[in-house]
């Protein structure tokens, strides 16, 4: 690298492709729009404009960092690769069969998602490995030979092998990864025991399957990327963001790209982790709300939780089990089905539910006034004056508040004998409450009390509706980071790079071997400390480690982590009274008399994070300086209050305005209640927090 | 609260107060150890008001837990007595008539206080693997040897745990720490459902539930009746007819739509079975009401209102309606019947809305595995029991073809194969699609799936089989075919039977097929491109598209090309 290091982060979303060039502190950033056929297109139309504003050469870039929406989008669109799959005889259906139940029980017109590959695509060859790993039956290498010419003629562009208990003795998937090599070199191949060699079959196969069908598409993507950045004179490194927070090589992405499903999300986490960083901060929960969707993560420790399995591409109202299940490292992030442009509508209950369904940005919600006939959240958003009709998107947007109070009032005032303004209040309430109801669950599933959070908020919608969602979460401060915008891909450059390699294999304490434990725990380390080296040759290498522990008897396993010591010298005690206390943790009392068994084991490696500097905190002594008043409606209140406009980047560092506050800017605006104040901090990032005793406000239910 | 936004405030309440069940349930699947409840979802979690009014119900796996949970708690309050009712106290029950259904679902209530005044209650119940007695199965013939009997009494007085109910509980059942450890899961589960009302009452500032409890009785009542009005206002007689454990049992049933309420009336079902499939009413009614309501008001949220409309009737001691002491423990196969028997009469009323018959009851099994009693058994074979859920077919829609290998109207998942062959030294050989079995029509039946069972090397095991349909396969409606039946053998021949406990010697396996659903409406009037699909999918043969489905020779050629190509159809 040169002298002062040139860095580029690209994020390929729905909409947008996000580029941000860093030079030294500078950050210059642009958003161009996706181009899907080629979309090597706009990150370089996207690199020329930040190169442009930053002065420098693209040929001085020392690294890029990029995520995209790509894999995602190919599953949830179907347009992968034609795709094989190869399993076990006796079980050709495991991707189509799933769980075997609704995942929504009162519908009786319910169907379930297709499998990513129909059944004739299937195919199945004998041979079998018990639940020891051992063989039970050999594999006959002229079945899997004559298989696999059927797979040739057919001309099929990407194989995915997936076998029962693969996960314990991978070598009948080996044997037929190497024959498939042999025979018909040019299709891409995929086995299970590799992509993820976790126990459960239907998550395990999916997973591989997924991978298979991205597979082609995506190295083929890569491929061009590159060709194209040298063609600009690009020569540095390429790494990938993956859906675990970490960075991994370029051929690394091309030979495993389901692990790049969600990527920009996990940038995002990144990003607010960072932030948590410099200010200090333990706990953080991130809260991310755009158009259609709002996500939340929890952050210990400025390391966003990660989980081993998600689901992708949900087909019904977001709901659990209406996806496919990918088992990979993850930041685990709960997703709601709740935007600014999430419709509104009254049931038979005379219930206001919102969303999932969203009005998207054609013809948009009622206030674009582009014939729009079914009010949004955004419409709420602006009868309850969070928004400036003159002065949405930077002015780009107008909107109509007299087109959204009718809305509101056809679809949901008039049945529920409300005017508009309580319409509104109404679809804001349930739209914060079910992104409220959201975090609290995934608090309780952690063990955490989110009183003890800070949250960070980015996303176009989120700063509108974070404050309230503070309120009714009992979360004292917020931060809104300035650049939230492009969060993601500022992310992609805080992030470290990492991969994570985990095994199923179960053992009870009861037959505790820590020779075992040891030499299963040292080659996770080998192995996910190999896919590191390959990024960076120089860097110490830090190795996480946890394994999956339940009693014996229990279906869900808890993440326990060990320390490099607990985990090179394994000791039976100190194992069993890490699962206690984290057991106690989550669930108040742990269980007598049960014996205690691990199930998955994990290793992460990962380069050091790096070391972010603590700001120095204003106090907010200043007063900032309103540039007008609007009338602001506070939910906690019940009510209009009389609130001030502050433009941010008319704020002064140290400077504090009191809530009711309306802190706009050209993207976005921070919507302060009546409980709070707003702290302009030094790095920009506005610091909305409980206003301490005194408050006269009426602040109640 | 200021007056005019209360309405709003309600809003979110109820919202929160699902919120709050669905969160208990959760918790209990993460903590407990039956694998009925924490693989399968087979339990349940409700709040209450003062009067043992439902007022939120999570949805989980099981629809039975339905209604039964909504009169428990009105049970509980009776045998308990107000007066005796102190903060701190947990009770809890496995009676089949005041809970839900048999002796293998405990049912635990806690009264919540809030500044010293009793608010309203929280519910749990979960399906639990052993309660001792006989074991799981139809072997019994009465409760007695069905198990403990827990009468509805306290578990904990004012925070203390009876220790002489655990010890007994302990002395009777076969995993004494698995039973003892899902009891506290239930315990916790309330728990967490309390604390989270407690956390609401205090941010709206609410001395009691009154206020909210009339918002979401009225708004539900209110609702689930225009549903019912806005239906014909008649009645119509329909039955089904299953296998039984030696002779069949027919169900009978007149739906009758009233005004405000639709009645199921099971005069003229079966009597009382010998073995243990009889069903309590109150189990009955949850999949009577799971039917009806699932049709006509599916997104309405089950609360004491909006169950209320949907009544029954059966006589005393037939098989909806068995009274104690009835063998009841495997109440579900009967209970599973009772919608396809009230869809028969419902199709009357309300033509073209509900599908044709499925597999019905889950296709469950459970293995009892031992070293090998025939030759020395080698030194590392063990005991081991394994219970395994599965599911047939489900019937064809009018609109859309039946769900292949998913459970309705249970709503219970499968274990993974692989989690199965850890918990015993069982090997499932087979888990897949039985092609040809879900019945022609316009819309096709679900297919039912093939399944093998054996064991490693030096066990054998005896098999306790749950499973009907064998005489009685699935019957098609207007004019759709019907589903395949079950069939079940070993793999050397020789008959078994499709309920009850089989010996399957060292070396053999056991081979099942479950059944299709059936199919609706003419197999002519299927679309060709759907046809071509299930025959390049394999869902049918070439034959049964030829056959049902007149498909030409030379159509099917094409299809055969296509699959050999790759091509997607």
């Amino acid at each position: 690298m040169s002298e002062v290091s040139i860095r580029l982060g690209v994020d390929i979303g729905g909409t947008f492709t996000d580029v941000v060039l860093e030079k030294g502190s500078e950050t210059y950033s642009t958003k161009v729009l996706t181009t899907y056929t080629a979309p090597e297109d706009a990150i370089i139309d996207g690199m020329h404009q930040v190169c442009a504003k930053a002065g420098v050469d693209p040929s001085h870039i020392g690294q890029i960092i990029h995520g995209t929406t790509l894999a995602t989008n190919a599953l949830i669109e179907r347009r992968g690769a034609k795709t094989a799959l190869i399993t076990t005889e006796g079980f050709r259906d495991v991707i189509e069969m799933r769980t075997e139940s609704r995942f929504e029980q009162y519908d009786l017109n319910l169907n379930l998602p297709d499998p990513l590959l129909p059944r004739q695509m299937r195919f199945t060859v004998g041979g079998r490995i018990d639940a020891n790993g051992d063989v039970l039956v050999d594999i006959d290498r002229s079945e899997v030979e004559a298989v696999v010419d059927k797979i040739a003629k057919a001309g099929f562009e990407s194989v995915a092998v997936g076998l029962i208990h693969s996960y314990l003795n991978p070598t009948h998937e080996e044997l037929m990864r190497d024959i498939l090599g042999e025979k018909i070199p040019d299709v891409a191949v995929s086995i299970s025991s590799e992509v993820s060699p976790q126990m459960r079959e239907y998550e395990r196969f999916n997973t591989v399957v997924a991978n298979a069908y991205i597979k082609p598409l995506m190295a083929s993507y890569l491929g061009r990327l590159e060709d194209r950045l040298k063609t600009e004179g690009v020569a540095c490194r390429i790494f990938l963001m993956h859906s675990g927070g970490g960075i991994i090589s370029i051929q690394n992405a091309a030979e495993f790209p389901v692990r790049l499903v969600e990527s920009g999300p996990a940038g995002g986490a990144v990003f607010a982790a960072h932030i948590a960083g410099r200010y200090g901060l333990d706990k953080v929960l991130s809260f991310d709300m755009g158009g259609t969707t709002a996500k939340i993560c929890l952050i210990k420790n400025q390391t966003p939780k990660t989980s081993r399995v998600f689901e992708v591409a949900r087909t019904y109202r977001f709901k659990k089990g209406s996806g496919m299940p990918i088992s990979i490292p993850v930041i685990d992030m709960v997703e709601i089905g709740a935007g600014g442009g999430s419709l509104a509508h009254v049931d038979a209950m005379r219930q206001i539910r919102v969303g999932p369904e969203s009005a998207g940005s054609e013809p948009g919600p009622a206030c674009y006034g582009r014939g729009g006939e079914r009010p949004g959240v955004t419409d709420a958003d602006l009868v309850l004056g969070k928004l400036d009709p003159d002065n949405f998107a930077g002015g780009s947007i107008k909107l109509h508040p007299e087109e959204s109070k009718s809305a509101l009032s056809d679809h949901v005032g008039d049945t529920l004998d409300m005017d508009a303004v309580e319409a509104a209040f109404g679809v804001a309430e349930v739209v914060d409450e079910n992104m409220a109801n959201a975090a609290r669950v995934h608090a309780v599933e952690n063990g955490e009390d989110l009183s003890e959070y800070t949250m960070i908020a980015f996303g176009g919608a989120a700063p509108l509706h974070a404050g309230r969602l503070c309120e009714k979460l009992g979360v004292e401060r917020l931060l809104v980071p300035p650049g939230a915008g492009v969060g993601s891909a500022i992310g992609f450059l805080r992030a470290p790079f990492s991969f994570e390699a985990n095994r199923s294999v179960y053992m009870k304490l009861s037959d505790f071997d820590g020779d075992r434990i040891k030499s299963l725990l040292t080659d996770l380390k080998t192995e996910a400390t190999g896919f590191v080296r390959t990024c960076d040759a120089v860097s110490p290498i830090l190795s996480e480690f946890k394994v999956y522990m339940r009693y014996t008897g229990q279906g869900w396993e808890i993440p326990i982590e060990l320390t490099e010591e607990q985990a090179m010298n394994p000791d039976e005690a100190a194992f069993e009274a890490r699962f206690i206390e984290d057991y106690s943790k989550l669930f108040g009392r742990p269980v007598e008399g049960m014996d205690i068994e691990i199930t998955v084991w994990s290793v992460n490696a990962t380069t050091p994070p790096e070391q972010v500097p603590r700001i120095g905190e204003a106090d907010g002594s200043g007063t900032a300086t309103a540039i007008g008043q609007r009338d602001l409606f506070d939910a906690a209140a019940g009510k209009y209050l009389d609130t001030q406009i502050i433009e941010r980047f008319g704020m002064a560092a140290g400077e504090r305005a009191t809530g009711p506050v309306a802190v706009i800017e050209d993207e976005t605006t921070i919507i302060v209640p009546a409980s709070r104040d707003a702290i302009c901090q030094p790095d920009g990032c506005i610091d909305v927090v409980l206003r301490p005793t005194g408050a006269s406000k009426n602040v109640e239910g | 609260m200021t007056p005019e936004h209360s309405k709003v405030a309600y809003q979110v309440m109820w919202n929160r107060l699902i919120s709050v069940v669905e969160e208990q349930a959760q918790a209990l699947v993460r903590t407990a150890f039956s694998t009925s409840v924490r693989e399968a979802g087979d339990l349940s979690a409700g709040v209450y008001d003062v009067d043992g009014q439902m007022l939120a119900q999570a949805v989980t796996g099981t629809p039975g837990h339905v209604n039964a949970m909504a009169d428990a708690v009105a049970h509980f309050i009776r045998r308990i007595g107000r007066e005796n009712i102190q903060d701190g106290d947990v009770y809890i029950t496995n009676d089949p008539w005041e809970g839900t259904g048999h002796l293998h679902d405990i049912t635990m209530v806690t009264p919540s206080f809030h500044r010293g005044a009793l608010v309203g209650f929280f519910a749990c119940t979960a399906h639990i693997v052993d309660i001792g007695g006989r074991g799981f199965g139809a072997d019994a013939h009465s409760v007695y040897e069905e198990g403990l009997y827990i009468p509805i009494m306290k578990f904990a007085d004012r925070g203390t745990v009876d220790e002489t109910l655990t010890r007994i509980i302990r002395g009777n059942v076969r995993e004494p720490d698995q039973l003892i450890g899902d009891i506290y899961a239930l315990t916790t589960c309330n728990e967490i459902g309390h604390r989270r009302l407690i956390d609401m009452m205090e941010e709206f500032a609410l001395t009691d539930l009154n206020g909210i409890a009339t918002f979401i009785l009225e708004n539900s009542r209110r609702a689930t009746i225009e549903r019912i009005a806005e239906l014909p206002q008649k009645s119509a007689a329909g039955e089904m007819t299953m296998d039984g454990f030696e002779t069949p049992i027919t169900l009978k049933v007149k739906v009758s739509v009233q005004g405000d309420k639709i009645i199921s009336n099971f005069e003229g079902s079966s009597g009382l079975d010998k073995k243990g499939i009889n069903c309590p009413l109150v189990y009955a009614k949850a999949y009577a009401c799971y039917a009806l309501k699932v049709a006509i008001a599916p997104e309405i949220p089950n609360n004491a209102a909006s169950l209320a409309p949907f009544e029954i009737e059966a006589p005393e001691n037939s098989i909806v309606n068995a009274l104690h002491p009835a063998p009841v423990a495997l109440r579900h196969i009967v209970g599973h019947f009772v919608p396809d028997a009230v869809y028969d009469a419902f199709d009357k009323i309300v033509p073209g809305l509900v599908p044709a018959e499925g597999a019905g009851c889950l296709c469950n099994f459970q293995v009892s595995l031992r070293p090998r009693t025939d030759a020395p058994a080698p030194a590392g074979a063990r005991r081991s029991e394994v219970l395994t859920f599965n599911s047939g077919g489900s019937g064809a829609r009018p609109e859309h073809d039946g769900l292949n290998a998913t459970a309705f109207p249970s709503g219970v998942m499968t274990m993974p194969i692989e989690a199965t062959e850890h918990a015993g030294p069982v090997i499932i050989w087979r888990k897949e699609l039985r092609p040809d079995s879900g019945g022609a029509g316009r819309t096709r039946g679900g297919l039912g799936q093939y399944m093998e069972v054996g064991a490693q090397e030096g066990h054998e095991f005896d098999i306790q089989a749950m499973f009907d349909r064998v005489d009685h396969p699935a019957r098609g409606r207007r004019g759709g075919q019907a589903g395949a039946p079950t069939t079940i053998a070993q793999d050397a021949g020789g008959p078994m039977n499709g309920k009850g406990k089989q010996f399957v010697a060292h070396g053999r396996r056991v081979v099942m097929a479950f059944p299709g659903g059936a199919g609706y409406g003419d197999p002519s009037e299927r679309p060709i491109e759907q046809v071509k699909r299930d025959l390049a999918r394999g869902y049918i043969s070439a034959e049964t598209a030829a056959d049902d489905y007149n498909l030409s020779r030379a159509d099917i050629e094409e299809v055969e090309a296509a699959v050999a190509r790759g091509d997607a159809i």
